[in-house]
């Protein structure tokens, strides 16, 4: 029979020209910048991480879930048993049952990835996408159907050559788009940049239930600083960008994209895509960047990505909050790529946009992002009788007041932790004058020269002082010094304190008993997870638990945890302040009115400041010190 | 920007090291920068950035991060009157412009350094202006800052000196890749003569004085609009449009000797 001859030869032909492809591809990645990465541990590493932390993200969407299950497993499956049975001509029965078996599989799992793509959420992109579901059926089908006479079900020669043809033309169809397309550029490439993705990861610190998130340090002696072109990002990042799926779940969560501002992260990583192999992005089938027509776009490997390919505005849309590499199944870190051109744009061409500029200045000549008189930082205390780390050299805590000092509402959460620290007898101190602004704005606005700088000069002042927890109201300067003043310790030295936020070190208080809370008084309330606390560190817990012990019962929004929305207040957002068709911290109120809530407790002063600037009527907005000082049960000696 | 058709202009710049107004830290200072911008508007190619003092003072690399691949440092020790090294730096090959700020933010900041170069030098000083609108025929159009936001057109010609003024343009941000990488090109081989008369000084952070009270007594917003933006009456004195130059020096050299400048 013709296909039994046919077969191998176009199995041959798609694996050669498909060898050639990857070799291709491999080489775009590899124009990137080098990058050390452990090849053995990292391709061994990579079934683990598919299986496991890769589930674990796309399990949150059940259905995709197991259709992916059934199809990306059937065609493997499928691929193995087909090149055993076709390409090496191993005749047996149980093999080509075990193929009828794996086709099978696949076809159901394709089934249902063409019964989603039938009306799609916007979130998805179509074009060849919607041509995927349709090749993973005829790839299946006509498996299916070749080996029934091998399986002894059919007769040989059944259908004869009408039907011969009708199957070659699908084998034709289908291995042209799971193995040829796979490494031309085709949807199937996410199947095979993103195993190579998940092996050769920028950060596989991530897997095995990690966190990795903060944001590497630029070295500020190269010749070049940031990301101009594609071929300035490592080659890992390159490999990353090639992973994606587009998907659309980081679209579905960026809150610039739901503000209309011009940031639509999956398009942005497809742009890096158009980018990396050249072309337009006339090609892409999916939402455009909000007010930016698509097509337009221009870019190749060696061109600079602003010339172009992507509007400086978009880079600067992002508040950083980190929702898209949350969500995303691929494990794209889209914040590092949007960070790294950042700082071509601040660091090379000095084009820090709006007040960037000056804030980055401020922070140079005053240690605060708002020019105020460094000598001023510790008037905030003049009644609070404070000690200062310098008289007394060591404490069991270090309170890092941050630049809330100088923000008269940002105060008020500062009095409410000393009156608790006070109350709970807590031996702590603070640095008065020595303390400067942690460097998180410069860092997020790309100036990672001014971040060091800061950083530095933090970490020298930390170093002169014994103390064995640093506590913070503010979760950015807790990231910052949690996650990333360790890369610059002064070689040989160490951290040898921890760092917690303050709504954790007061849970700790509380459930050490040396605290007495009486019960919340007033209305529903709801807590809204900080960026740099939640995504950023992984602390869900500590606030709610936090909540219980006043006696209160959440009510939670919709997008909470690990899918909090932002208040729109990072990354120096508002500072450059892109215009959108809405704000934010808008329509994060609106989702707090939805609750019902009275009151909505928050562990962040920048989202105490961005949320209530939102007009009148709206939640009151308080921070979970506020609320445990209020509810303090004062002991009347 | 306005064409500033010259195409081999040369302009410098002099620049100084500022002093952050609340931090007192050392910085790039205001004026200077945007004399250094002007500088860059009006001959990105042409354009000398000189500073007479430490070459190894890294804040004048704020300055560099604005573009520019080089500056020139005439060293100079801290206690030495930088006038005659410029001077004499400048009468060499001397520029079409030359830009300074209007007042240095530290050290004695007496806003004498476009008078003292002009006079060392002989050229027009230009004062406190905001803008150079074009150049023709070898004379620049120059808008020069008065209070309250108005301007003066005058025409001067090359070459001359001018104080930029803080309702210049603003400087651009300065980049610190390129701010590291440009060169800091010392230059030891000219004069320096130590400031006697300064060292005989002492210097003092100055007393905060009460501020007299601003009694308000316009009633109503425009009338309080009116006031802050009128155009500031001086009692007595003479507007001089249509008399001949020579009427005009006569009635400037009348006045100085009558308030006894000149005796
Ligand atoms: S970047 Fe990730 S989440 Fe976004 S579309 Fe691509 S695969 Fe999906
Ligand atoms: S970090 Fe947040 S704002 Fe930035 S692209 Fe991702 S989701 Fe959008």
């Amino acid at each position: 029979m013709i296909l039994d001859s046919l077969i191998p030869v176009l199995l041959v032909l798609a694996l050669v020209l498909a060898a050639a492809g990857m070799l291709k591809r491999i080489n775009l990645w590899r124009a990137g910048q080098p990058e050390k990465v452990n090849l053995i541990a990292g391709l061994m590493a990579m079934p683990r991480r598919y299986l496991v932390d890769l589930h674990h993200v796309v399990e949150r969407d059940k259905y995709i879930s197991k259709t992916h299950v059934a199809t990306a497993g059937g065609f493997v499956l499928s691929m193995v048993l087909i090149l055993a049975v076709y390409l090496f001509g191993l005749q047996s029965q149980l093999l080509s049952y075990a193929l009828l078996g794996a086709t099978a599989l696949m076809f159901m799992g394709a089934f249902f990835v063409w019964k989603r793509r039938r009306n799609p959420p916007a979130r998805l992109s179509k074009g060849p996408w919607m041509r995927l579901p349709k090749s993973l059926l005829m790839f299946s089908a006509t498996f299916f159907i070749a080996t029934l006479p091998a399986a002894g079900i059919l007769p040989e020669a059944f259908g004869g050559l009408v039907l011969a043809l009708i199957l070659t033309a699908g084998i034709v169809w289908g291995l042209s788009e799971l193995v040829f397309g796979m490494a031309w550029g085709g949807p199937m490439k996410h199947a095979f940049a993103g195993a190579l993705h998940l092996a050769f990861h920028r950060r596989p610190e991530r897997f095995g239930g990690g966190r990795s998130t903060g944001l590497k340090a630029v070295d500020l002696k190269a010749d070049k600083l940031g990301v101009d072109k594609p071929t300035d990002f490592k080659w890992n990042q390159l490999l990353g960008f090639d992973a994606c799926v587009q998907c659309g779940k980081c679209e579905a969560m960026c809150p610039a994209f739901a503000a209309g501002q011009p940031l639509n992260p999956k398009k942005l990583i497809q742009d890096m895509v158009v980018g990396l192999a050249g072309g337009s992005d006339a090609k892409f089938a999916g939402s455009p960047y909000p007010g930016i027509e698509v097509g337009k776009a221009q870019g190749g490997p060696d061109q600079s990505i602003t010339g172009g390919l992507v509007s400086p505005d978009t880079l600067w849309s992002c508040t950083t909050c980190r929702a898209c590499v949350e969500e995303c199944p691929m494990m794209i870190e889209h914040v590092d790529a949007i960070v790294d051109m950042r700082r071509f744009l601040s660091l090379e061409k000095g084009q820090t946009p709006n007040k960037g500029a000056e804030t980055l200045e401020n922070l140079i000549a005053t240690d605060n992002p708002n020019g105020f008189n460094p000598g001023n930082r510790t008037n905030w205390a003049a009644d609070q009788n404070l000690r200062l780390m310098s008289d007394v050299k060591q404490a069991d805590v270090l309170f890092w007041v941050s630049d809330g000092a100088f923000d008269m509402r940002s105060q008020r959460i500062l009095r409410a932790f000393v009156k608790v620290l006070k109350a709970a007898n807590v031996d702590f101190a603070i640095l008065g004058d020595e303390e400067r602004d942690s460097g998180d704005v410069a860092r997020r606005l790309g100036d990672d020269a001014t971040f060091q700088g800061l950083a530095q000069r933090n970490i020298e002042v930390l170093q002169k002082y014994k103390f064995k927890t640093l506590v913070t109201t503010d979760p950015h300067a807790f990231h910052c010094i949690k996650n990333e003043y360790p890369e610059l310790y002064p070689a040989g030295s160490a951290v040898d304190y921890q760092v917690m936020h303050h709504t954790t070190f007061i849970n700790e208080l509380v459930k050490n008993g040396r605290l007495q809370l009486s019960a919340h008084k007033g209305g529903t309330v709801t807590y809204h997870d900080p960026c740099y606390l939640g995504r950023y560190n992984g602390e869900y817990d500590s606030p709610r638990e936090l909540l219980a012990s006043l006696g209160i019962q959440l009510a939670e929004m919709e997008r909470s945890g690990f899918r909090s929305r932002c208040c729109g207040g990072g990354g120096g957002a508002p500072i450059i302040d892109i215009p959108g068709e809405r704000r934010i911290a808008d329509m994060r109120m609106a989702e707090i009115r939805e609750v019902g809530a009275e009151t909505v407790a928050v562990g962040c002063q920048q989202c105490t400041a961005m949320l209530e600037g939102v007009v009148e009527p709206r939640a009151e907005v308080k921070d979970i010190a506020e609320m445990v000082a209020d509810a303090l049960v004062e002991e009347v000696a | 920007m306005p064409p500033k058709s010259v195409a081999d202009l040369r302009v410098a710049a002099l620049i100084s090291v500022g002093k952050h107004p609340s931090s007192g830290r050392a910085r790039r200072a205001d004026q200077d920068a945007r004399a250094v911008e002007m500088g860059l508007g009006l001959a990105p190619g042409g354009l000398e950035v000189i500073h007479a003092g430490n070459p190894n003072e890294t804040v004048l690399r704020d300055y560099a991060g604005m573009g520019l691949n080089k500056l020139k440092v005439i060293e100079q020790s801290a206690d030495a009157d930088v006038v005659p090294a410029l001077s004499e730096y400048l009468s060499d090959d001397c520029p079409d412009i030359v830009l300074t700020g209007v007042r240095a933010e530290s050290g004695e900041s007496s806003g004498m350094m476009a008078y003292l170069l002009g006079e060392k030098l002989g050229l027009p000083v230009v004062t406190r202006i905001a803008e150079i609108r074009a150049i023709t025929d070898g004379q620049a159009e120059v808008l020069q800052a008065l209070p309250r936001g108005q301007r003066r057109a005058v025409r001067v010609a090359l070459p001359f000196i001018a104080s930029v003024d803080s309702a210049a343009a603003p400087a651009r941000q300065s980049a610190y890749g390129p701010a590291m990488r440009a060169e800091l090109e010392a230059d030891s081989r000219g004069i320096e003569i130590k400031d006697e008369v300064r060292a005989g000084w002492e210097e003092n952070p100055a007393r905060k004085r009460p501020k007299r009270l601003k009694v308000v007594k316009a009633k109503t917003a425009a009338d309080r609009f009116k006031a802050a933006t009128a155009k500031a009456t001086g009692d007595g004195g003479t507007v001089m449009r249509d008399e001949t130059p020579a009427e005009k020096a006569k009635a400037i050299f009348d006045l100085l000797v009558e308030e006894g400048v000149l005796r």
